[in-house]
């Protein structure tokens, strides 16, 4: 294990380095810098010091042997509203298979409030254990609040991997406790996997917008921490008989949090949320028109999916922004993606093309979406998509 | 809510207050213009020298969102980057939108930082800077499309961050309102500052360089510094202070076998109906 000590005899109590560590975590006492103990070893305050006063042991060899203290696979439960984000059961079972692999237990982790029925329901999809923090101030998710809490269970507990979905919250909670247990973060993954000699999770990931595959580990550290995107993973299948265990731990809640959630709004026109809908009705540019946007609403409607955009139509203000995929818009993966009069540059693919189906409409035969598409229709949109809406009503109904 | 230009003169009377001129510092990444990928074979990273550069499109969102602050309240806007010595020039164009200061980290030992070692670094420059009251962030970068750079740096900074900021509803001297973007829909949050924020898309539109400006980005000295410039422990820096590490990279394989639906427009919506619902899709009226 690191550590790190103030050399008293040599310190003046100049005070720069309480000023540089970033945890506010060294006091001046009599004149001397004390440390305390929310030091997270960071060493920033080593280099600080003019007078060499800060000693910082960094033992590379003892650090290996620390890392058996860690143990089980960990899944944070992502919920709002007291609901379970769609997410987590993916999680659970993709950590499920990781942690029978490592032959250790799979837990979850649920901050919230009232939360015992939403702790149940983790244990059928596949959790051994629920750590639960019920707590009015955690109704909602506060970045600042949660951070906290969830590095005290984790410098408690010592999971060796930690999930979470790559959701709006998971990918500013994740860097955040990442960033303060000083280990690593791989994010967005759509693989995870064990080298079992090695005990390592192998995680990979898109970057480039998809153009390449990474696989990242984290060897030295824990625990070894991503985020997954969702729609990738299979969802674990519940099985209310599952026997589990509910924790609830003590942990400190955080009080005078800087940050506050002053509202949740949810927009009406995203009734139906895009990164977790099964079936999505996109439009571009090949429409021609604004008006023409409404037959893929209605197309959405026929087949109660949500309604998604092309960066192009978006920009010409057709359609709102909160409807956009692709790499400046959302990342979607439903079982079924309608691209409807959209040529399909790269920046569009990259946030779609991991669709289970993807259904393209395009009078253009080499327009590039048809590359990436299932199920290709070359054609005008303004006939098909009515044609299309007339076969659903009739056929669903 | 009262205009801010409004307020402003009667904050400047009373100037034992922390001035409420903001000093923001935008955080930009050099990311290839192409898509074409190179990698280092031996230490499994990505070549960066060569390709043609641009600034993180998402970033420039928050150039321009700090520059919209500044002519409300006052203050500065310095544009801060970490990369190789090349990246001056593309920060010199950022002047020419109207930042009035940039630097540059470069050094050896920042070189194959994961974002923790990244966050550290750039933390270590805002301390350098001093007196920052915001920092802003894009979502993510366009090459590693991680978005965790800006919460790690707020988390090494000490300061509260709110991600995927659509819109500043109020900001002061001492604290910021913006909306987050979520999945559907948004929240409102308030935060104190110095706080850290990473931007969408959505809440801005990016202007152009002004004559004026692109004289001023001709003569202006980019500030390059190095790890000791910043104190920065060249333990924690680059590949050094680095968890995660790149151990294989492929190009991922497109096996799509495209089937095409032939006919007129209602023979294709039948033939496409027949097959959605032959694959028991989940239509879930």
């Amino acid at each position: 294990m690191a550590s790190i000590r103030i050399i008293t005899e040599k310190c003046y109590g100049c005070r720069l380095c309480a000023g540089t560590c970033p945890f506010g975590a060294i006091s001046i006492i009599d004149k001397k810098a004390v440390i305390q103990d929310n030091c997270t070893l960071c060493g920033a305050c080593v280099s600080s010091c003019k007078f060499n006063a800060i000693e910082f042991i960094r033992d590379e060899t003892s650090e290996a042997a620390d890392l058996s203290q860690y143990k089980g696979v960990w899944v944070f439960g992502e919920q709002k509203d007291g609901e379970i984000a769609g997410v987590v059961p993916e999680l659970l079972g993709e950590g499920r298979k990781l942690a029978d692999q490592l032959n250790v237990k799979l837990a979850a982790v649920l901050l919230g409030e009232d939360m015992e029925a939403a702790a149940k329901k983790l244990i059928s999809y596949g959790a051994d254990e629920v750590y639960l923090v019920d707590h009015p101030s955690l109704k909602r998710f506060n970045d600042e609040s949660y951070a906290d809490i969830l590095t005290q269970l984790i410098t408690r507990y010592k999971p060796e991997i930690v999930l979470m979905g790559a959701t709006t919250y998971g990918r500013s909670l994740g860097p955040r406790v990442a960033s303060r247990l000083n280990t690593g973060l791989t994010a967005d993954c759509t693989k995870l996997e064990i080298d079992r000699e090695k005990r390592l999770l192998l995680q990979t990931r898109p970057a480039f917008g998809g153009n390449l595959m990474a696989t990242i580990i984290c060897p030295d550290h824990r625990p070894q921490m991503a985020t997954v995107r969702p729609k990738v993973m299979k969802a674990a299948e519940p099985d209310p008989a599952r026997i589990g265990e509910v924790i609830r731990p003590d942990v400190v809640i955080p009080e005078n949090v800087k940050v506050k959630v002053v509202d949740v709004v949810t927009t009406l026109c995203e009734k139906v949320n895009l990164t977790e809908a099964d079936i999505i009705v996109s439009g571009g540019r090949g429409l021609g028109d604004p008006k023409n946007f409404a037959l893929i609403q209605e197309l959405a409607d026929v087949l109660g999916g949500a309604v998604g955009a092309s960066r192009a139509v978006v920009d010409a203000g057709w359609v709102d922004y909160s409807h956009q995929v692709g790499q400046t818009g959302k990342t979607v993966g439903p079982k079924v993606y309608f691209a409807c009069g959209i040529s399909g540059a790269v920046q569009h693919l990259v946030g779609m093309s991991s669709s289970d189906t993807i259904i393209a409409i395009n009078k253009d035969p080499e327009a590039p979406i048809f590359k990436v598409a299932t199920i290709g229709i070359v054609g005008d949109v303004l006939e098909v998509l009515p044609a299309l809406i007339s076969e659903f009503k009739k056929r669903l109904g | 809510m009262a205009s801010v230009t409004v307020l402003k003169p009667l904050f400047n009377l009373c100037s034992r207050e922390r001035s409420v001129k903001m000093n923001i510092v935008v955080c930009v990444k050099q990311v290839p213009g192409t898509t074409e990928v190179k990698m280092n074979k031996e230490t499994n990273t990505i070549i960066r020298e060569g390709v043609e550069s641009i600034i993180n499109p998402f970033d420039t969102y928050a150039v321009e969102e700090g520059l919209r602050i500044r002519e409300k309240m006052g203050g500065k806007v310095t544009v801060l980057s970490m990369g190789i010595p090349s990246v001056a020039e593309l920060l010199r164009s950022t002047i020419s939108l109207g930042v009035d200061d940039a630097v540059l980290l470069s050094d050896r030992a920042f070189a194959g930082a994961d974002t923790l070692a990244t966050a550290y670094a750039l933390s270590m420059g805002i301390k350098k800077i001093g007196n920052t009251d915001l920092v802003i962030c894009g979502k993510q970068a366009t090459d590693g499309d991680t978005a965790q750079v800006g919460p790690s740096l707020a988390e090494k900074l000490g300061w509260p961050h709110t991600t995927y900021v659509r819109k500043i509803e109020e900001i002061t001297g001492d604290h910021i309102r913006c909306e987050r973007m979520t999945e559907d829909g948004y929240e409102v949050i308030e935060m104190p500052l110095p706080a850290v924020i990473t931007v969408v898309k959505e809440i801005n539109e990016p202007r152009l360089p002004s004559l004026k400006n692109m004289m001023r980005a001709k003569k202006a000295v980019i500030s390059v510094w190095t790890a000791d410039d910043v104190g920065a422990d060249k333990n924690l820096c680059g590949l050094k202070g680095s968890p995660t590490q790149v151990v294989s990279t492929f190009v991922p394989e497109h096996e799509i076998k495209s089937e095409m639906i032939e006919g007129n427009a209602a023979e294709q919506a039948k033939k496409l109906a027949d097959k959605l619902l032959s694959m028991r899709f989940p239509i879930c009226r």
